[in-house]
Parts: structure tokens; sequence; C-alpha cells
């Protein structure tokens, strides 16, 4: 019960401060369209052509244009509070209901990978810190650090051309077929469409995690309960899992959920080259065509991604580790 | 170690160096690589890069080592001016970055409320995707290598500011720091030849290590269209163009200006690493 209680008012504390910084994320990224160039409501206007009068007052009002820039804000942080976040200018749309929908399908893409990065990562980490100095390892660590350095998008790029040019295993067009609804697509149809950038963005996100495991595990191979355990006759795989792994297990998870901002930067670039339609295209195209509405909508969310995978971190750090929670109840 | 190994040169010239020596090697090696990339980038002319309609599309040969592109033009050349553009745009966001990273971790040490005022700044910077980020300030400055430049000096300075800032709290509680306000020195004397001297490494590795990140980050987003324009030979720029020929079959568009900057970006983090442990006495001799 207690425990409980603690959790709560953690949570509660992390919250408040989640609020207090979206706030200022969402008056930094204001401030930052504002300084540039961009005039939504010409920009509106260039794209749709003949506007009546009333629309542009409509419009002019949202944005509150002529006003000081402090109304401005505020005007547009109180549509936000009310779940207005504006038209999409280039689908048409809610952006809350654009968001909605990109980020689902970005969601499905982001966390399969995340996942079958995490556990690849796991596993390669492991198995080089287990055969520390040995061929394998060499193997590994240099698979990592030339993957660290190479930019996401050209690794994306490759594959696309390898997999989906010269196998032809994938489509190259990785959207939604031309002339279907997205509701029309079949489970199969959208599975081959996934596989591709899935891929891709696990095979970058690989890297940190298995350098970090493999950097654990040699700490703990160094450890004097490691060398007492060795030292009753346990060893091998047997050793890893039981003395090894126990204590590397809740460290990684943790700094998997710590990636989460890089994650979205991966699959920002991913979805561009593979036109996967997810919220990362959907940012670029926002961007490119001045879609002021729906680029600040997509940054608010980005954040509170982020937030929610340093939180997770957060908990599992404080409350989930068995040697934290024994070290509270002592004192 | 390396006592040991000088009797056994059956490893050749390079097992009888002791880790230091291989250390300085090793950055001597890349720093002149990196710097025969920038000087001969330098030396190329945009208007040398000529289009050459007799040699449209080339696999690459002895020739043209990076094959031609679909204008004919030398995809090497433009490969190389494109890299030597990376580096300066890298350089200069990364010391632009490093500047931020360091006052702010002196702002920070000045007092409590200001120390967790700039924990909350790190907070709020990273609680935005990097690469939005960039895009937004990118566009808030209309574009060019001005924006992407600052756009990533902005991004980077975190995890620099938290290295100096744990340093710094380290070194203010120690006994040489202690005494020195005893005996009335200004916080900005302690900070000149007590702080800074003792920190002043870490800022040179931090700025070297921000540096790939830096060039990775800006070629991402002129891949994506927000960086330099179209017109300027960035390696985002002909990876981007490269896609619209990848159905074709020009896998060389694609491959190796990629590469060539995978090696850019993998030079600097060996040099890096290595000017780290230089610089560092307790592992320098290890």
């Amino acid at each position: 019960m207690l425990k409980n209680e603690k959790l709560l008012k953690f949570l509660g504390k992390k919250i408040v401060r989640f609020i207090i910084l979206l706030i200022f994320v969402i008056i930094l990224s204001f401030l930052l369209i504002d300084m540039s160039p961009i005039n939504p409501v010409k920009t509106y206007i260039a794209n749709l052509g003949v506007v009546s009068p009333e629309k542009i007052a409509i419009l002019e009002s949202y944005w509150g244009v002529n006003e000081p820039i402090t109304t401005k804000l505020i005007n547009w942080l109180a549509n936000i509070l009310h779940g207005d976040f504006g038209t999409s200018l280039i689908f048409r749309a809610p952006v809350l209901d654009v968001i909605k929908e990109r980020f689902t399908a970005s969601l499905v893409l982001m966390l399969t990978s995340w996942l079958f990065s995490g556990v690849l990562g796991f596993i390669l980490g492991v198995v080089a810190g287990f055969k520390k100095d040995t061929v394998v390892d060499k193997a590994i660590k240099v698979y990592c650090y030339i993957l660290q350095s190479a930019p996401t998008f050209w690794i994306a790029l490759l594959f696309l051309m390898v997999f989906s040019v010269y196998l032809g295993w994938f489509p190259t067009g990785l959207g939604v077929p031309v002339g279907t609804l997205s509701e029309n697509v079949s489970f199969w149809d959208w599975l081959h469409r996934l596989i591709l950038p899935m891929i891709t963005l696990s095979v970058v996100g690989i890297a940190s995690i298995t350098l970090f495991t493999r950097d654990k595990l040699i700490e703990v191979m160094n450890s004097d309960y490691f060398l007492f355990a060795k030292a009753r006759g346990e060893s091998g795989w047997n050793l890893i899992i039981r003395h090894g792994i126990r204590n590397i297990l809740l460290p990684a998870i943790t700094l998997q959920f710590l990636g989460f901002s890089e994650l979205f930067g991966g699959a920002v670039l991913v979805e561009q080259i593979f036109t996967y339609p997810g919220i990362g295209q959907a940012a670029v195209s926002a961007g490119l065509k001045s879609d002021v509405p729906l680029l600040l909508g997509i940054v608010i969310f980005s954040a509170i991604f982020v937030y929610c995978g340093n939180l997770i971190a957060d908990v599992l750090y404080n409350f989930v580790d068995p040697r934290i929670k024994e070290g509270e109840e002592n004192e | 170690m390396s006592e040991q190994k000088k009797f056994t040169s059956i490893y050749g010239p390079i097992a009888d160096m002791n880790l230091r020596t291989k250390t300085l090697l090793t950055i001597a090696l890349t720093v002149s690589i990196l710097v025969i990339v920038i000087i001969s980038s330098l030396l190329i002319n945009a208007g040398d890069i000529t289009t050459n309609f007799d040699a449209m599309n080339l696999p690459p040969s002895l020739e043209h080592l990076f094959g031609t592109d679909w204008l004919g033009r030398d995809m090497f050349t433009r490969t190389l001016k494109g890299l030597g553009l990376s580096v300066q745009i890298g350089a200069g966001a990364s010391i632009l970055s490093s500047i931020i990273a360091v006052a702010l971790a002196f702002i920070g040490s000045i007092n409590k409320k200001l120390d967790t005022f700039i924990a909350w700044l790190v907070d709020l910077f990273l609680s935005v995707p990097h690469i939005l980020l960039i895009i937004l300030i990118s566009i808030a400055l209309g574009g060019g290598a001005f924006g992407v430049t600052i756009g990533v000096a902005v991004t980077h300075w975190t995890s620099l500011t938290r290295v100096l800032r744990a340093e710094i709290k380290q070194i203010q509680t120690s006994d040489f720091v202690k005494l020195s306000e005893r005996f009335g020195k200004s916080k900005l004397w302690i900070a000149k030849k007590h702080i800074l001297p003792l920190v002043i490494t870490q800022v040179i590795v931090g700025t070297i290590l921000i540096f790939p990140h830096a060039i990775m980050h800006e070629a991402s987003v002129t891949f994506l269209g927000f960086g330099l324009s179209p017109h300027e030979p960035a390696i985002g720029i002909i990876l981007s163009e490269s896609m619209k020929y990848l159905a074709t079959g020009n896998w060389w568009l694609a491959l190796f200006p990629g590469l060539a900057l995978l090696i850019l970006v993998l030079l600097f983090d060996i040099a890096g690493e290595n000017i780290k442990k230089l610089l560092d006495p307790t592992s320098a001799n290890e």
C-alpha cells in the first residue's frame, strides 16, 4: 500500500513537471514559427485558392494576425487547451484527426522495431561481453561502431535499393497502394509494407544497446560476487544467466526506454524514404509545405511520446529494481 | 604491458609502441586524413564540377572513381566538395554548441536556483526529438547553411553541459576552492583560476565528440529538404537527388557519397575518442 502511494506521488510530481515543460515547448515552438518567414494565413489562402472574406477573417482571428505576439500566443494556447489544434492545410482535416491516424501507424513501426532492436541488441551485447576479446566480440563491436557512424537515411536508402529495387521483395513506394482507401488495405498488404522500414529502424537502433549491454556485462564479470559464483563451481551460460543477465537486464531496458527521442528521429527519416504514412512523414511534408498547425501539433505530440519513454524509465529505475526497493524499506 | 612487448618484436614496429604512441599515431593519421579532405575540398571550385553530357550515368571506373550522375558530373569531386561543406558546418555548429554548453554550465555554478534552471533547460531541449527541433529552428531562420548550423548548435549542447555541470560541482566541493572562498576570492576568480583549467580538456574533447553528431544531423536535415539549398553540393542534397535514380539502377549515386560520409564521421569519432584517452591522465598509458 505504502509503495503504491509513493508511486502515485512520484507520478503526480512528474506529470505536473511535464505539463510545465509542455507549455514551454508549445511557447518555444510557437515563437520559432512566428519568427519564420511563413505567414500561416497567406499559405492557407495560397493553398486553397479562392477563399471567402469571412473565412479569411476566421483564420486571421485564429492566428491573431495584426495582434501583438503575447495575445497571439495566449489565444493559441487557449485553443490548444480546448483541444482545438486547428486544421491541417495539406490533409484538409482537423490536426488532431491527422495526428491520431498518423501516430498510430508510426507507433506500430516504432514499437515493433524498438522491441526487435532491444531484444537483438541485448543478445548481441551479452554474447560480445561473454566472449570478450574474441573474434565474435570484435566483429560485433566493429558492426556497432560502423552503424553508429552511419546516417540513418543512407542505411534506409541502401535497404530500399537492395531489397526493393534489386531483389524486388518489397514494393518501392511503401505507402497505401494507389487508389485504395486506407480502410480497405488488407492486413498482409500492410504487414508487407511495414517489414522493410521496421528492419531498417531496428538495425540502426541496435548499436547503442549492444555496446551498453556489453560494457555492463564485462563490469559484472569483474565483480566479486561473480568471482564467488565461479569459485562455487558455476560456469558457462548458466553463470551468465543467473548472475549476469539478472543484473544488467533492468539498466538495459531503462536505456531502451530513454531512446524514444532517437527512435522518433530515426522514424522521421525512415518513413520519408519508404514513404510510410506515419507521423514523421507528415512532419516533413508539414514543414516543407508550411502547414503550421500540423507541424506544431506534431511537435507537441512528439514531446509527449518522448516524455512517456522517460517516465517509464524513471519508474523502472526507482520502483522496479528490487535492490532500490529493499533499500527504501530498510530506511 | 609495454615493457613486455618490447622484447617480442615479431609483431613488427606497431607492437613495440606503448599505448601513448599508438594513440598519438591514430590521432595523427585520422587528423591528417581529415585535413586532406578539407583542403582538397577547398581547392575544388564549384565551377570545376562541370556537366558533361558525353559521360552521363557512368558506373564507377578509374577515371570516375565514384561514377558520374545524370548530368555527367564526376561524383567523386562532388562528394569531396560535399564533405568539405559538411566539415565546415559541423565545425561551426559544434564550436557554437560547446560555447553554449560552457556558458550555461558556468551560469549554473553560480547558485542553486540557476543550477536548477539549467537542468530544466536541458530537459526542455531533450523533450522534443532533435530532428524536429532542428527542422523548426531551420524554418524559423529561413533555412540555408545559417539556419541549419544554428539549429544543430542549439540542439547539441545538452550532453556537454551535463558533463561539465557534474565536473564543476565536484571541483566546487574541493578543498582548494573552499580555501579560495575563505580568502575572499570572487566567484569569477575561482571560475577562471580553479575551474576553467580543470575542465578545459573536457570542453575540447566534448567539442570534437559533438562533431560527428553535428555532421550527421546536418546531412539528415538537408536530406529532408530543410537545410542547405538544392544547388549546393552537400551530401544530403546528393543523396536526396540519388533517390530519384535508384529505380534506374544507378546504385553508385547513393552508395559512395553515403559511405564517404560514414567514414568521415567514423574518423572524427576515432580521433575524438583517442584525444580523450590522451588528455585523460588516468587512461593515457594503460
